[in-house]
């Protein structure tokens, strides 16, 4: 996204409500504690890259924000709804799980392991939940499918099984079948860790893409280029909670926090 | 000497070490040991086929009797019904087995302890007996008034006897069987259906299922094979399966190595049969995989090992 295009962005997240609005969350696994209370808007349009050091709960924050793990204090809502629960006169309720799997449906996932299914061709992997889930007409989400196969490179791939592909490919092919369900909202996490270097800018190129597109996207990465171009904000976590927000060309240039000039001191031979 | 020649020399060199071209060695040791199996195979059949003992035209004419060949029908259709149910139960106790409610996955390993800690034999006789210990069977609300009642005699015939006996005890294995298989699907691919917001059913429809059957397959194989001869059991319980009319006939004409070898004969048909079955599917829920060769890989690891 350009300046102007942030600076619209940002000036409309104060108009506008946020698409992602995390209050005082907090969460543990047994006695370790690994989310500390963690605030977070993101506005509409708006692509939020998060730093931080390995073990500082990145990956858990982004699975609590559509409920693959539950949080233990503090909320998340999404889009006007809070994840898990539901307020209704003044009361708190858990929601089952059925209700659970219908607030995800705005919600697609890219994950380190790509976790595409390994018994159905690329197609059938983008096709299943718009088909399945959303109840989409299946001529049209095979159209749609092929559309976005052909948005990140592979439409010669959608007959081919994800053993067939290479990884950089596999995780394409998961970009596209998170995409098919026109989410509201993507979630990566370090969609390009599990991959050789060279088939890191294949997956980088689709979502900078995307993030040109207005997408709304949070992305846990190691890749400090992605976020010096793509993001609009960048989140430095460590030890569960937020240490420093902000515009990327301020915290990767100039970080204010100690940890947070650490953390970057590490990539500054890669970046 | 001159480039060109070196050069033609390389070329020439090249080609010959072109693998394409290459012979293989040939195994002396693995064709002796081939003709030597051969020999003595044919040498074995030789003297069985020629031995009067076995009674090879009694065989013959009794293979397709009616008699027998209704007896093979109760075989296959005991097998298939007990089968089914038994795969449906075990199913449904091996996802009872694995949810997060404690009441229910206790059930079920209460259910499974039981019935694979019991003999099938003991099993069966139970069930044919039941009417001995329950004379009445009725749907009622607990304490509460009785709304349909019936004799437990007319319910249990030798038949249904057989069919829940073979069944419920089936399904304790399938269930574990079914539970090893959903344990070997990679967690990630159950995050992915959650992810996406798929409910439970059809995550496990389409998604987890066809994955666990590679491994649920193999053991059900057996299973099944097994549960063919296990139906032999019910002929305690008066059901003319296969072996029992079998026996039937050999009890009055005392031809009893001649007509084992009838029953022996079916049951290896059939289970032939079920072998290249089997393999088709196999072969079906392995697609995706890389290489056609690569479940045989562990294999060859352990034919070079030895
Ligand atoms: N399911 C779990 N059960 C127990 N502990 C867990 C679980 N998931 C994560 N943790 C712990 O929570 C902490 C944070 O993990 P998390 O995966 O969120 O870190 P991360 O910031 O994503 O690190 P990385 O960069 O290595 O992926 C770690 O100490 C980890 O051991
Ligand atoms: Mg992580």
């Amino acid at each position: 996204m350009n300046v102007a295009a942030r600076d619209s962005a940002a000036a409309a997240s104060a108009a506008v409500a946020p698409l992602v609005r995390a209050r005082n969350v907090h969460k543990s696994f047994g006695a370790n504690e690994v989310l500390k209370g963690i605030d977070l808007d993101v506005a509409p349009g708006e692509v939020v890259v998060i730093l931080g050091p390995s073990g500082s709960g990145k990956s858990t924050f982004l699975r609590c924000i559509n409920h693959l793990e539950a949080i233990d204090r503090g909320s998340i809502e999404v889009d006007g709804e809070q994840i898990g629960y539901q307020l209704r006169h003044g009361r708190l309720n858990k929601l089952s799980s059925r209700a659970i799997a219908v607030q995800r449906r705005k919600i697609g996932m890219v994950f380190q392991q790509f976790n595409l299914y390994p018994h159905m061709t690329a197609l059938e992997n983008i096709i299943e939940a718009p088909v399945g889930v959303h109840g989409q007409d299946r001529r049209e989400a095979v159209a749609y499918a092929m559309d976005l196969l052909a948005r990140v490179g592979l439409s010669e791939k959608a007959p081919a099984y994800p053993r067939q592909l290479s990884g950089g490919q596999q995780q394409r092919v998961a970009i596209a079948r998170a995409l098919a369900i026109r989410p509201k909202l993507m979630l990566f996490d370090e969609p390009t860790s599990a991959l050789d270097p060279e088939l890191v800018g294949e997956v980088l190129n689709v979502m900078r893409d995307l993030a040109g597109q207005g997408l709304t996207m949070i992305v846990v990465t190691h890749e400090i280029g992605f976020a010096r171009e793509a993001a609009d904000r960048v989140v430095f976590m460590d030890g569960g909670i937020v240490v420093e927000e902000g515009r990327p060309e301020d915290i990767l240039a100039n970080p204010q926090h100690p940890r947070t000039r650490l953390f970057l001191s590490r990539f500054i031979d890669t970046a | 000497m001159s480039a060109p020649s070196v050069d033609e020399s390389r070329a020439a060199d090249a080609a010959l070490r072109d693998v394409a071209n290459a012979h293989r060695p040939i195994a002396w040791g693995r064709w002796l040991l081939w003709a030597l199996v051969l020999i003595i195979a044919t040498d074995f059949g030789w003297i069985v086929a020629n031995n009067e003992n076995f009674g090879w035209p009694v065989v013959a004419e009794w293979f397709t009797a009616p008699s027998i060949l209704r007896g093979l029908s109760v075989t296959l259709g005991l097998t298939v019904v007990a089968m089914v149910i038994g795969v449906i139960i075990g199913l449904l106790l091996a996802i009872a087995r694995m949810s997060d409610d404690r009441l229910l996955s206790s059930l079920a390993g209460l259910y499974i302890w039981f019935f694979r800690g019991t003999p099938l034999l003991v099993q069966l006789i139970f069930w044919y007996n039941l009417s001995t210990l329950f004379p009445q069977i009725s749907i009622a609300i607990p304490f509460g008034p009785t709304l349909a009642s019936w004799d437990t005699n007319d319910l249990i015939t030798p038949m249904t006897a057989a069919i829940a006996g073979l069944s419920l005890n089936e399904a304790a294995y399938m269930a574990e069987i079914i539970r090893g298989g959903l344990l070997s699907v990679d967690k990630g691919q159950v995050e992915a259906t959650d992810a996406f917001g798929m409910t439970r059913a059809r995550a496990l429809r389409r998604i987890i299922i066809p994955q666990a059957m590679r491994s649920i397959i193999p053991p059900t194989g057996n299973q099944l094979i097994s549960m063919i001869k296990a139906t032999s059991l019910v002929s305690v319980i008066a059901m003319a399966d296969l072996l029992y009319s079998v026996q039937a006939v050999y009890n009055r004409t005392f031809e009893v190595i001649p007509m084992l070898m009838v029953a022996v004969i079916w049951y290896l048909l059939v289970t032939s049969i079920l072998n290249v079955g089997q393999g088709f599917i196999e072969r079906y829920y392995a697609r995706g995989e890389r290489g056609a060769g690569g479940d045989k890989a562990p294999a060859r690891a352990m034919e070079e090992a030895i």
